[in-house]
């Protein structure tokens, strides 16, 4: 196997992952992340392994009983795991704040899901726009440290903080040196393979992610896709870990095509920031947090995520932009024909995709292809 | 056959004055619109912070977006308003009052007639997910400024045994940005911001909150002086203007009213025999509904909705551990706690916190919402509970299904029927009259009028 299918059978057997590191840390706990702005290197500088919590793309009927029907698929998708036992392994259990609908799976969750977990909570800020979000959370941080020292039993010092944001640093540093080499006209890696590098890390100890992403990054240099890379096209909007979805665009529509860039929080939104060192640790992530591009829930009255899309996709020379969405996101929604208006003022056509627990790939697909086709007219 | 008990019932002696301290609001912005009157109009939601641009001068007016986007879906304009926003391509599941809103920001048309009055500024509090979104298209289609504020995420419910260090630190969050708030408004109006005024305008607000939750307080009583149909033409008053002296005079005169009709054993139905909770907005489209459930005796006597939308509720444990929730008292000696505008803001800032049980429970239900539909179907003497499984608002959809389980354990059957708080499209009158009349009869009750 090579180093890159290694992300996919991570991605593929995320459980499995977590089981066999449960077994090789006695007393080890796993911290189930509802959401990206949960700020990993707390717990992981407690000795607690981070996972995100993400669904199956399976139909399910476990959900009808606790999530009404007009909740978003992703969060009806993550309780549903829950539900069936998918997550035993889990100690703890984690929100930060985050959308009302993912909110609710928490909340069902830590309701209905058994075993019963920790709950901890981290009370972000709703926006990160105003001038008092980096100090807010900077204390809550300090909260949240305490309830995650309480939980495990193990003061956090600042040399284990330190720690946890240097391997969270690295691979957040790692990752987007392999997605650098997405700017070339024939990307050594696929879309897929990015998502899968992306979503694995979110499943995996950083430090064994990092030993694979430097052995990527190597075999990488030399690597030839036997494929054409076709229409270059980036990927905005809800969290997006679809692998039919993302295949069909990449290996099974007529016209060849490759996403090259994303913002999403499946793909850049999670990693592109690092934590930027200074003596107050806690700060330091205070403001990385602040300053990551912020989710469409968290942007606002400003629009600082629209200019840092355009920044991608002018820079990976994206020719189109697929906008995703999970339906009955509210924040999504109000984003979206203001950001088609920006990004094709900008020179950016958009296509606008709602996305379900699974896709109609064969809809989709004549509807993607036609839109690789109106861009090509573009270009002749 | 056991005699129905019928009640003496009466129209509110208050009525018309709730409808015209309604209807002042909404006279003032069509006065804007058509430049009768260039009032100080400053849009946004009504939940929170509707008192704070008061110290900017007598003429301002608030312009909130979720009346207005009620009014719209009781006034069947929906569709027409919507439309605007759909073409525009925003989506048909994005909360209803947001689309009316939208739709006629879009459109330039008010719902009451004329032009539509675009305010002088926007001016929110974010607690819902959508609020803060919500003004951004309306922000850039007028060109207008916008300042919002972060309720951040309120303090947790007891039995969480929140840290006094993470309460302190979400207060000092809170109060920054309303004074952040106050010297923007400043900025941009070009006026000089009145700190007496809004001393005022919070003295009021608390005033008010607290009044109306002891009003709704008063209809545990049996029978309930005030029907459900009537609480929702009360309580808008409080929604739309509870800064204002006018609005704590008026609840004081409903109070006194309020307590009359108990003595007096005046109901607000007639027939009332099965008391019910209602929980989430209504339609507002179909508030006949209501109508038609007490042609069974069934009475919505009281709503997680109207009774703690913009503040006022104390929730607690009694001694044997149950939850409840009851009107808060104002702080002693409030007029003296005033004196300056940090003062100021900080009793509201901690009014929001303390007893803003209703944004508590949107931004963390954590099973204590739960507990609150339980603890006012129990403790105002209820058979039942309504569920308005509501497509057009997140917020108070949050956590639903589950209310709706823990209502049952608690041994209340729940009527749940499905419906939009605004766009009537999703709503099949048929189908949920229809499953009134399931419901009643799994109660065994028969219809006892016309």
């Amino acid at each position: 196997m090579g180093t890159i299918e290694k992300f996919q059978e991570i991605y593929e057997n995320r459980h499995e992952y977590a089981n066999i590191w449960k077994a090789k840390h006695p007393g080890g706990k796993i911290l189930g992340c509802f959401c990206t702005y949960v700020p990993e290197e707390i717990p992981y500088a407690a000795g607690v392994l981070p996972v995100r919590v993400l669904g199956s793309h399976e139909i399910e009927d476990y959900t009808a009983p606790h999530l009404f029907g007009m909740f978003c698929p992703f969060c009806r998708d993550v309780l549903a795991q829950g539900l069936q036992g998918r997550y035993e392994y889990l100690d703890g259990i984690c929100d930060a704040n985050c959308c009302m609908h993912l909110l609710q799976s928490f909340e069902a969750w830590g309701l209905n899901v058994n075993p019963k977990t920790k709950v901890l909570r981290v009370d972000t800020p709703c926006t990160t726009q105003n001038s008092y979000t980096k100090k807010y959370l900077r204390g809550e941080l300090n909260s949240f440290k305490k309830d995650v020292e309480e939980w495990t039993g193990k003061e956090i010092a600042d040399d284990a903080l330190d720690h946890a944001i240097e391997v969270y640093n690295e691979n957040r540093r790692l990752m987007r040196q392999i997605y650098e080499l997405r700017k070339a006209d024939d990307p050594p890696i696929t879309g897929l393979e990015s998502m899968y590098m992306v979503v694995s890390s979110q499943f995996m100890d950083k430090k064994e992610h990092n030993k694979i992403l430097k052995e990527a990054l190597d075999e990488l240099k030399d690597r030839k896709l036997h494929r054409e890379t076709g229409t270059r096209l980036m990927m905005v909007g809800s969290e997006n870990d679809d692998v039919e979805f993302i295949q069909m665009i990449e290996q099974k529509i007529a016209l060849p095509a490759t996403i090259v860039i994303d913002d999403h929080c499946t793909g850049t939104r999670y990693f592109w920031n690092e934590v930027i060192l200074e003596k107050d640790r806690l700060q330091a992530l205070s403001s990385r947090y602040i300053d990551r591009t912020p989710c469409p829930n968290k942007d606002w009255p400003g629009r600082v995520r629209f200019p840092r899309v355009l920044q991608l996709a002018k820079d990976w020379r994206a020719e189109g932009a697929l906008v995703i969405q999970q339906k009955f996101c509210d924040p999504h929604e109000l984003d979206i024909p203001p950001l088609r208006e920006f990004l094709e003022k900008n020179g950016v056509p958009t296509y606008f995709l709602e996305l379900d627990v699974t896709v109609p790939v064969g809809q989709f697909s004549t509807r993607v292809e036609a839109f690789i086709e109106s861009l090509m007219e573009d270009l002749v | 056959m056991a005699e129905i008990k019928k009640y003496p019932t009466k129209q509110f002696d208050c009525w018309n004055k709730a409808k015209e301290l309604r209807m002042e609001i909404y006279q003032k912005l069509a006065q804007k619109a058509s430049g009768e009157k260039n009032w100080l109009v400053a849009s946004g939601g009504t939940e929170g912070l509707i008192g704070l641009p008061a110290g900017l001068g007598d003429d301002y007016v608030p312009f909130g977006g979720e009346p207005y986007g009620a009014s719209t879906g009781a006034m069947g304009k929906s569709q027409e308003m919507m439309a605007y926003c759909e073409t525009k391509g925003y989506a048909r599941d994005i909360c209803g009052y947001c689309r009316n809103y939208l739709g006629s920001t879009f459109s330039d048309k008010f719902s009451f007639g004329g032009k539509y009055p675009h305010p002088d500024f926007y001016f929110q509090l974010h607690f819902c997910d959508t609020h803060g979104k919500w003004y951004q298209p309306c922000a850039e289609y007028t060109g207008k400024p916008y300042f919002v504020i972060d309720i951040g995420a309120m303090y947790r419910w007891p039995k969480w045994n929140e840290s006094e260090e993470r309460r302190k630190n979400k207060f000092e969050y809170l109060v920054s940005q309303m004074h952040d708030s106050i010297e923007w408004m400043e900025k941009i109006t070009k006026r000089k911001y009145d700190d007496e005024k809004l001393a005022d305008a919070i003295y009021n607000e608390v005033m008010c909150s607290s009044k109306w939750a002891k009003c709704c307080e008063l209809n545990k009583n049996v029978p309930a002086p005030m029907d459900e149909k009537s609480m929702y033409a009360f309580y808008i008053v409080h929604v739309l203007r509870r800064h204002t002296k006018e609005a704590v005079e008026f609840f004081n005169i409903l109070y006194d009213e309020l307590k009359d009709r108990i003595d007096k054993g005046i109901a607000g139905s007639a027939y009332e025999r099965y008391r019910m909770v209602h929980n989430s907005q209504p339609a507002w489209y179909a508030l006949h509904i209501f109508r038609y459930m007490e042609k069974f005796g069934v009475v919505c006597v009281g709503s997680q909705y109207d009774f703690t939308l913009s503040g006022g509720w104390e929730y607690y444990y009694d001694e044997k551990d149950v939850p409840h929730i009851r009107a808060a008292e104002p702080p002693a000696n409030l007029k003296e706690k005033l004196r300056t505008r940090d003062d100021a803001l900080r009793v509201l800032t901690a009014w929001l916190l303390d007893y803003g049980i209703h944004i508590r429970s949107f931004r963390f239900p954590m099973i204590e919402r739960r507990n609150i539909d339980v603890s006012i179907a129990r403790d105002w003497n209820c058979q039942g509970v309504a569920m308005h499984l509501n497509r057009g608002c997140e917020g108070w959809a949050v956590g639903q299904l589950e209310v709706r389980r823990a209502l049952i354990e608690a041994g209340f059957p729940v009527l749940a029927y499905e419906g939009n708080v605004a766009d009537p499209r999703e709503f099949d009158e048929g189908k949920t009259l229809a499953r009134i009349d399931a419901f009643v009869e799994s109660q065994k009750l028969k219809k006892l009028v016309g």
